[in-house]
């Protein structure tokens, strides 16, 4: 049964269009199937269309390359409704905003943008972010990739790993080096499919079964000149100031994921009868529920918060950091107290619990594990002193 | 082709739905939204003007004027604009003095096509649009599960409890579609973002010439003389499932011949 969340003061006319729109398709489209899809390793592309069709998948591209322009706020109520219903869906439209579209808007220059924006707004291509490598994950600024001048451009090769969407992508964000190591030796560029670049299989992996997450290797790829996003060297600051607005992102998808582990252990503990009645009569039950009830809030308040400062081009990296290092954590809490309210049918596939437990874990990992939040988070207050 | 699409507001089904003992009306607080059935309406005439390229898609209503608020949902869909006739003098019309006031206002506009859902979910008549098309003179074909406009004629598959029945007609012609007739499509974040912006007419009677007593309660030939609850059924039998629950289900039945 729905529970009613908080509601930040302020949400604007658009906004709460949006949060609507987005919680009838979730709720209508998305979440009669996710078992089913999920059972199946199933990614539902036709629905990611669709929701390019609606406006959805490209929310936050401006109206001038088709998108309909929302803000950092719009896209948090969209994926936390879109991952109340399933979070493999609502990571494709996480990473199409945030990861794909938000770099090409900061860096990109206007060919770029016409190039690709309009596109990924109507869902015609989707898109992935290659900056992960097998052995570069946290430790970003270690990546190996390399990009080797040519007269007309690069030849990239190397390989990324886990890379979401990767499966069903047709733009490529590339993070490669280009110089020498360290920080400062590494370029942004965006390029299409073509010869060099081998798409792997499906990566096995805990939950996220709607989501395509595939290694990508590179063979010598050639990107001409114009695939440079942004100057040359300033690939690791965009592929982090990216990473500011993605964790607001996963910070709302951890809290979309929790509303559905609460949702679901009230209906279940108000219909299931033991010991003569209902038991959401007891206490045993009362308490984890109220508990997670209570977080999920201060969760959705904090996410917002920061997804407010971003719209108002205030700074955001500390905030988006508590946010998610705070929400992912509930999420985790609400599955498990969701398969313990459900007791034996919380472990059995018949039932959501289950999929949420192993949907939530991923949201303390990607986008920066919880201890790299921390040390976002530290170096926001200790400033110098914390390095 | 210009087509008119006739839609109602009405109130969210739930146990909050009510009759106001007062004035004997359905009690119309609360959330509202637009006549589910009123979308496959709206979704149709939209492919039709998809299809032809051309056109203009109407939404004509009568109601409170908080009922644009619902209907800019059909705007958002790609109406064009909405006629709503809102008056205080057409407060408690029932199907008589209703069908009057659309008929007037379909008439201003003189559309070749005028499209309804298969009912209203609050009222449940299913019978306006047959009053309206009389009123107009023209054509009427209800339950449309299939349609096909050309050559200045429409060709439908009108579903019945025994089949299918396939009527022409010319136009203009009055429309009442099934909702198996087409899935309705969602508003894209653009189309509900511009819908506020599309032009939205109020109305008052007066501005369609329809005379003080032929709307309302005045223009009524029905009233409502007392409201009482549906009895209790005082013949229940409550059966308890201790494992032969399914042969007791069956042992009555077979008891009232039922099976």
């Amino acid at each position: 049964m729905p529970v009613e969340p908080a509601v930040p003061a302020g949400l604007t006319e658009h906004q709460t269009a949006a949060w609507e729109l987005a919680r009838e398709f979730a709720q209508n489209e998305v979440a009669p199937h996710a078992r089913e899809w999920n059972a199946a390793h199933r990614v539902p592309v036709e629905v990611f269309r669709r929701l390019g069709e609606i406006g959805l998948l490209g929310l936050t591209i401006p109206e001038e390359y088709g998108g309909p322009g929302l803000d950092a706020t719009s896209l948090a109520l969209v994926t936390e409704e879109l991952a109340r219903a399933d979070a493999g869906t609502s990571v494709a439209v996480a990473v199409q905003n945030g990861l794909v579209a938000s770099p090409i808007l900061r860096a990109g220059n206007e060919e770029q943008k016409r190039e690709w924006l309009p596109r990924l707004a109507s869902g015609e291509l989707f898109g992935c972010y290659a900056l992960t490598e097998p052995d570069a994950g946290s430790d970003t600024a270690s990546l190996r990739t390399r990009a080797e001048a040519t007269g007309e451009g690069w030849r990239v090769t190397g390989n990324k790993m886990w890379i979401t969407n990767g499966g069903i992508a047709d733009v490529f964000v590339i993070f490669a080096r280009t110089g020498d190591p360290g920080a400062k030796g590494i370029s942004a560029m965006v390029s299409g499919p073509g010869d060099g670049l081998s798409v792997g299989a499906e990566i096995p992996k805990l939950g996220l079964h709607t989501s395509s997450t595939v290694e990508l290797a590179f063979d010598a790829f050639p990107v001409p000149r114009s695939g440079l996003l942004g100057a040359e060297g300033e690939g690791l600051k965009l592929a982090l100031a990216t990473l500011d607005g993605g964790r607001i992102t996963v910070a709302a998808q951890a809290v979309g994921i929790a509303r559905a582990a609460l949702e679901l252990a009230v209906s279940y503990a108000t219909d299931r009868q033991a010991f003569g009645g209902p038991i959401a009569r007891f206490q045993g039950v009362h308490f984890p529920v109220a508990e997670i009830a209570a977080q999920i809030d201060a969760a959705r308040l904090l996410t917002l918060h920061a997804a407010q400062l971003r719209d108002a081009g205030r700074p955001h990296g500390a905030a988006g950091a508590k946010a998610k290092l705070f929400a992912s954590n509930v999420a985790v809490r609400a599955a498990d107290v969701c398969v313990q309210t459900l007791g034996g049918y919380g472990y059995s596939a018949e039932y959501d619990a289950e999929r949420y437990y192993r949907d939530a874990k991923i949201t303390e990992i990607y986008e920066g594990t919880s201890q790299i939040q921390r040390m976002v988070i530290a170096r926001d207050l200790f400033g110098g002193a914390a390095r | 082709m210009k087509i008119a699409v006739c839609v109602k507001e009405v109130p969210d089904a739930g146990p909050g739905r009510r009759m106001d003992p007062g004035t004997m009306r359905l009690d119309r607080s609360g959330e509202r939204s637009l006549n589910s059935y009123d979308l496959n309406a709206v979704e149709e005439a939209l492919r039709l003007k998809e299809a032809a390229g051309e056109g203009e898609v109407v939404l004509v209503s009568m109601g409170q004027e908080k009922a644009l608020e619902s209907i800019r949902k059909a705007l958002a869909m790609g109406a064009d604009r909405a006629v709503l006739i809102s008056d205080e003098g057409a407060a408690g019309s029932d199907l008589v003095a209703t069908s009057y006031v659309l008929a007037k206002a379909l008439e201003r506009e003189a559309p070749q096509l005028v499209l309804f859902g298969q009912s209203a979910q609050d009222s449940d008549g299913a019978v306006l649009w047959a009053s309206v098309a009389e009123r107009l003179k023209l054509p009427m074909v209800s339950q449309i599960s299939e349609l096909e406009v050309a050559g200045g004629q429409i060709t439908a598959k009108r579903q019945t409890e025994f089949g299918y029945d396939r009527i022409q007609s010319p136009l203009p012609a009055v429309l009442a579609v099934a909702d198996s007739l087409n899935e309705p499509r969602y508003p894209s974040l653009k189309g509900i973002m511009g819908a506020k912006k599309k032009p939205q007419d109020v109305v008052k009677l007066a501005d369609l010439g329809v005379e003080a007593d032929r709307a309302g309660q005045a223009g009524s030939r029905t009233t409502v003389s007392a409201l009482n609850p549906p009895p209790s059924r005082g013949d229940t039998v409550k059966i308890e499932d201790d494992g032969t629950g399914a042969q007791k289900i069956m042992a009555f039945l077979v008891e009232r011949k039922f099976a």
